[in-house]
């Protein structure tokens, strides 16, 4: 087949151009979705960061997040669905020189990837994991997940949700994580500060952020895609340490944002290299 | 029988696992599968089916789930495709062993990698070996057939195995076909209750899945491996029971204009219904040409496939997957290998076409005839298989 020829250049170029590949525009995210938003503040801390952006990966699993790793124009790593901390692991334990993005959704994380997440936070692998929570499988048309809010309806709970959902700031505590946050993606600007910061710091850091799924959970849901951005504004509150377990996301009541957990603690290569790499 | 009504072959499916009455429905999504497990968690909101469902946290767990109320008695569905049958594997062999009925519908789609969500078999020639009974389906009303025959064969008391009824992803699941549904009366008829041979109950405690050492394992895999070869009267009882019910015959290899044809095409699934057509079309050409569909893989019909393929000289092999490193794919593989013995063995030529959803039309089937036609009789290294269409 044929190669097409470059198309010229539109001018003036977007400023994240130089991190995306802009081949592969248009994306895939629907009119409405958070996504993109998430993908751009991450790409906006990663410049911001001063991070050697030629020794960072970016790893996604499978789902609308997972196409992040394709989008990205670093070394990335579009992994099967739910390893994508396990890919990040075996390329930070093998070059701990690397700085590793996870940039992956609910379902891939914490259902069939839940057991990984748990098992990285505990050890403490240096990697920043960026969870897009938009409470549903977006990708194959809006099925219940493991953050799905009880009684909501997907099209696997047609009822309603009779589980409850994971509350993933506790779940990151619980398990080890020395950085743990929450935001939505209408706080843009507390988002790429987060991100930022987890690029610049050691440890298993974790960023959560809520975001909308208008097409597959906002319309089954009765939540119009406004009323989504509203409800993140008007039903949210910041308070930076609050305590894990009272961090459920009911928008009923309030959905509380901010940043968890700041702790320092070895991370797994450097107590490795101490026991096994005695120089 | 029932009535006939046009509708998307997923939905088709999902309503014969209805009328078959399962009680649990344990699947994790992924596509093409999603449309037949959204109907069913449907259908059992809405009250249609007395049913668990399941919505696990990934298909590991759906066939652990699966495991866990077929062991109890339960009739037992799931659904799943290609990185999701991959990841049941280690349950999927389990189930086998463990003689639980479960029914899967398999819906055909390429292994990773690369990413491809469409249609080919890597992923059910990948548990080849797993003692399942396997079946391949050409059209809709096949699908909706073949359910109900899936739990009547599976939870026979002779039978006792796992099924998976192979429908090719998107190519058959999202297309909307005419289907006969069966009416309630030939269910009841057809599928009796399940009446599982062991089960754990209080009242009569058994333990599965216990250590098997070296002294008694062998002795196992030839209990499993006889019971899925004694399966096939079962299997073709059931065949006929369904044609005495609805007047539709199905056999372990279907043939059409393939007595006396020089050339046999062998396909499964669903890219039979193309071939046929190129049949046609080269017959009115004046070849010698005639087509094999392989319905049952395992337990392989050795007898009935060598009896349809007897008198031909060349078998046109269409594999959908890629055995790498080894003869080309794996059905043809095994053809060479079931023929080696015949006195005049055929030739085998091996096309390996529609990989992950590449489509493939009457005329390049018609192509594959010509080419085979020009290529030796004799058996050389060189024919072993051909990547149709590949760009080189």
């Amino acid at each position: 087949m044929a190669v097409q020829a470059k198309k010229a250049p539109i001018e003036p170029k977007h400023p994240l151009d130089d991190l995306i590949r802009t081949d592969r525009m248009p994306h895939i995210w629907c009119p409405g979705c958070g996504i993109g938003t998430v993908f751009s503040s991450c790409l906006h801390a990663m410049l911001a960061s001063g991070i050697d952006l030629d020794k960072t990966v970016m790893v996604s699993g499978i789902g609308c997040s997972g196409r992040g790793a394709g989008y990205a124009k670093v070394d990335s790593f579009h992994t099967t669905h739910g390893r994508a901390i396990p890919f990040a692991t075996g390329m930070k334990v093998a070059n701990p020189d690397l700085h590793m993005i996870v940039f992956s959704g609910d379902g891939d994380l914490f259902a069939i990837g839940g057991n990984h997440f748990i098992h990285a936070a505990r050890r403490n692998i240096d990697m920043t994991v960026i969870c897009i929570n938009n409470l549903n499988y977006g990708m194959t048309g809006g099925q219940v997940a493991a953050t799905t809010p009880s009684l909501a309806r997907t099209t696997t709970t047609p009822l309603g949700n009779p589980d409850s959902p994971f509350n993933l700031p506790l779940l990151a505590y619980a398990s080890g994580a020395t950085y743990v946050a929450r935001w939505t993606m209408l706080h843009t600007r507390e988002v790429t500060d987060s991100i930022q910061t987890c690029l610049t710091r050691k440890g298993f850091s974790f960023v959560e952020v809520l975001a909308p799924c208008p097409v597959n959970y906002g319309r089954r849901n009765k939540e119009r895609p406004l009323d989504t951005l509203k409800m993140y504004q008007d039903k949210t509150i910041i308070k930076n340490g609050a305590n894990p377990a009272e961090l459920g996301v009911d928008f009923k009541k309030r959905v509380v944002l901010g940043t968890f957990v700041d702790v320092e603690r070895p991370t797994f290569t450097e107590t490795y290299d101490k026991l096994y790499h005695k120089e | 029988m029932g009535e006939r009504v046009g509708l998307e072959v997923s939905i088709a499916a999902a309503e014969a696992v209805k009328m078959a009455n399962v009680d649990v429905i344990a699947a994790y999504p992924i596509t093409p599968q999603t449309h037949i497990v959204e109907h069913l968690a449907e259908v059992v909101a809405d009250g249609e089916l007395d049913a668990e469902f399941i919505p696990v946290e990934s298909e590991h767990s759906a066939m652990s789930v699966c495991c866990g109320s077929s062991a109890v008695g339960a009739r037992t569905f799931t659904c799943t495709s290609s990185q999701g049958l991959a990841l049941m594997n280690e349950i999927v062999f389990i189930t086998a062993s463990m003689r639980l009925p479960v029914v899967m519908v398999l819906a055909n789609r390429s292994l990773s990698g690369p990413l491809s969500i469409w249609n080919d078999h890597s992923d059910v020639m990948s548990i080849r070996d797993c003692g399942w009974i396997q079946v391949f389906v050409e059209n809709g009303q096949e699908v909706f057939d073949h359910i109900m025959f899936a739990f009547r064969v599976a939870e026979s008391q002779k039978v006792s195995l796992p099924l998976i009824v192979n429908v090719d992803g998107f190519i058959l699941t999202h297309v909307i076909e005419p289907v006969e549904f069966w009416d309630a009366e030939t269910v009841k008829n057809y599928l009796p209750p399940f009446k599982p041979v062991n089960r754990l109950h209080p009242d009569n405690p058994v333990t599965m899945g216990a250590f098997g050492m070296p002294g008694i394992y062998t002795e196992t895999r030839k209990a499993q491996d006889s019971a899925l070869i004694e399966a096939k009267p079962e299997i073709l009882k059931a065949w006929q029971e369904m044609a005495d019910l609805t007047g539709r015959h199905y056999k372990p290899v279907e043939s059409y204009h393939a007595e006396g044809a020089e050339t046999l095409f062998l396909t499964m699934g669903s890219i039979g219904e193309t071939v046929s057509v190129a049949v046609d079309e080269l017959r009115a050409e004046g070849k010698s040409v005639g087509q094999l569909s392989l319905r049952l893989w395992r337990p392989f019909p050795f007898e009935e496939f060598r009896q349809a393929a007897a008198g031909a000289k060349r078998i046109i092999v269409l594999d959908r997957a890629v055995s790498m490193g080894g003869q080309g794919g794996p059905v043809a593989t095994e053809i060479r290998s079931v023929l080696y013995k015949e006195k005049n063995m055929p030739v085998v030529t091996n096309f390996l076409c529609g990989l992950a959803g590449r489509d493939v039309t009457v005329e390049d089937y018609k192509a594959m005839f010509e080419k085979a036609s020009k290529m030796s009789k004799r058996r050389v290294r060189e024919e072993d298989y051909i990547l149709y269409g590949v760009r080189e």
